[in-house]
């Protein structure tokens, strides 16, 4: 068992501005074993640009970002992926040409890190096929193996987003906003997979989906106007009167 | 056997038909012909790796076409006035044998696309067709001026090299040389493109988002597949120019990467056989269509337009309809 105190993935003191909008000031947060974190916060808060600069798309100016104890800061995205970040994005993006299964191929593929393999066929290859098929497996799309990944519904292309993560075996989940576009039953469906998920790997999530959110996190951070002003467990964070005021809209 | 397999097999055996009719019809110009379409064919396959694979849009192809040709025009030249290439540090003589021939031009190319490619891939987009263009026209412009080997006049080779076993003099020999490496580059290319390198790379061309959170690098993987298509484009200007025995700094212009690609297009984009397809309608059409009117381009501009406008797939998309998702 990893040490519950350690944190698998931690931001210290991330700041970033472009210009004069200060989008990440002075961000402290941290991914410990076991848990679901859930990160909100009103549009052009500055979620997408912290988890940009976590998951290795942007650079902050100061602070450093750590995985596994290591320090990140400076490594390239593909780096940290390989050291163990599995990242899904908003907006699916997967290589829609491609099948379901040469998709989670391709993470087998970066998995194994030897993409430079010109002669052998990546289908034919068992080790990567095994991998590629307990991944769908897992989500449930083995039975759209073959299927072209532009035909897949939406909710299909968050699961094999998922999946393709799933091939890395990743320590740390970083999932940026996995129940958009979503309906009700497909919401909740992924609700009962990454609660399952949590016991392989932490997971930090972006999401809007409060019902998702109050259903999963162990932990929420609130993200306004680019700083953390709150972050506790469900209950605190319902209470906390500042995130009440500048993120549910209410009066306090 | 899927529609494309058959389509493709038609065409490669079409290809292997019509010289063979020819040659027994004693039509050697037609052989000659079909010598042409493999070759351009061939560079073809070698630009349609980074097109049609990797969505490297690149407009300078033709300075391996031009490096291959030059390979052997250089080689040639020196062993057909009997002085070496250089005797400083080592003495370096020319040669007629191809496969010498080939290998130069084949590293040769291999070389300059790493150069090409490690600077004109760190962009994107058109900056990436402006740089590697760039590229093209400085080497057109160093050949013009190189006049230890022709300048703007070009290098006549007076005997086509030789080949181990084989009269080259003879079309249909020379034919099926060109033939038989233009099978083994489509074959490397089918196989290259099932192969893990293939799908990570056509993947990087999709979405370079998903490769690089996957842990691989779309740089590194593109590099890759422009140096293996340099490299196979390089090998078919050694070709081209063995076939006219004359090399000029017309095989560095832009025109003839234009070309390569304008053929790769009518023919299908990223389908294996789409640069066979392609170059032998260039090779028909200006054939008959030159025999019609000096600006026979005027009517291969409108097909190209009508092709991208309406038949994206080109001749292969069409005949064979939406490539077939492999298993």
């Amino acid at each position: 068992m990893t040490d519950l105190q350690t944190p698998i993935l931690e931001t210290r003191n991330i700041c970033k501005s472009f210009d004069a909008l200060k989008a990440s000031q002075d961000i402290s947060l941290d991914l410990r074993a076991g848990e679901i974190h859930a990160l909100i916060g009103p549009n052009g808060a500055g979620k997408s640009t912290l988890i940009a600069q976590i998951a290795g798309g942007l650079k902050p100016d100061s602070g450093s970002v750590h995985l596994n104890g290591r320090d990140v800061t400076t490594l390239p995205t593909a780096k940290r992926a390989r050291l163990g970040l599995g990242r899904t994005f908003q907006v699916s993006a997967l290589a829609m040409e491609d099948t379901v299964l040469q998709n989670a191929v391709l993470g087998a593929l970066g998995a194994q890190g030897r993409p430079f393999h010109l002669f052998q066929s990546a289908l034919g290859n068992a080790s990567l096929r095994q991998v590629a098929e307990q991944a769908l497996e897992r989500v449930g799309l083995q039975d759209h193996a073959r299927t072209r990944t532009a035909e897949l519904s939406h909710g299909q292309r968050r699961q094999l987003e998922v999946a393709v993560a799933l091939t890395l075996q990743p320590k740390a989940f970083v999932m940026d906003e996995p129940m958009a576009g979503l309906g009700a039953s497909g919401s909740k469906a992924l609700t009962g997979f990454l609660d399952s998920l949590r016991e392989q790997a932490p997971i930090l999530m972006v999401e809007h989906d409060m019902d998702a959110v109050f259903a999963l996190a162990d932990r929420i951070s609130v993200l306004v106007y680019g700083q953390i002003i709150a972050t506790g467990s469900v209950a605190e964070i319902r209470a906390h009167p500042e995130v009440r005021r500048a993120y549910l809209g209410e009066d306090a | 056997m899927t529609r494309e397999t058959l389509i493709n097999s038609a065409l490669a055996l079409a290809l292997l038909l019509v010289p063979l009719l020819a040659y027994a019809m004693d039509e050697p110009f037609i052989i000659t012909l079909a010598t042409k379409v493999a070759i351009l064919a061939l560079a073809g396959v070698g630009l349609n790796i980074a097109l049609g694979l990797g969505g490297l849009v690149s407009l300078g192809h033709a300075a391996f076409f031009g490096i291959g040709g030059y390979a052997m025009g250089i080689l040639a030249s020196h062993a057909q006035s009997y002085t070496a290439i250089t005797d400083w540090p080592v003495l370096i003589e020319g040669t007629k044998s191809m496969p010498v021939i080939w290998l130069v031009a084949v590293v040769a190319s291999g070389i300059t696309a790493l150069l090409i490619g490690a600077l004109s891939l760190r962009t994107s987009g058109v900056y990436f067709i402006m740089i590697t263009l760039a590229f093209g026209q400085m080497l057109y412009y160093f050949a013009i001026s190189w006049a230890a080997y022709g300048g703007e006049d070009g290098l006549s080779i007076y005997v086509r090299n030789s080949f181990p076993g084989l009269n080259t003099l003879d079309p249909i020999q020379f034919f099926a040389i060109t033939f038989v490496l233009l099978l083994a580059a489509l074959l490397f290319s089918a196989r290259l493109a099932r192969s893990p390198f293939g799908l990570a790379l056509n993947a990087a061309r999709q979405s370079p988002q998903r490769v690089e959170t996957i842990g691989l690098s779309p740089y590194r993987l593109r590099l890759l597949a422009f140096v293996i298509s340099g490299m196979i484009t390089g090998l078919a200007g050694a070709l081209f120019a063995d076939l006219n025995r004359f090399v000029s700094p017309t095989m560095f212009s832009w025109q003839t990467s234009g070309e390569i690609m304008v053929f790769i297009i009518l023919g299908g984009t990223a389908r294996l056989f789409g640069p066979v397809a392609g170059a032998a309608l260039f090779i028909i059409l200006e054939h008959i269509l030159g025999g019609l009117s000096e600006f026979w381009h005027i009517y291969l501009g409108l097909l190209l337009l009508l092709v991208v406008l309406f038949a994206k797939g080109g001749v292969i998309g069409t005949l064979a309809g939406r490539e077939k998702a492999h298993d």
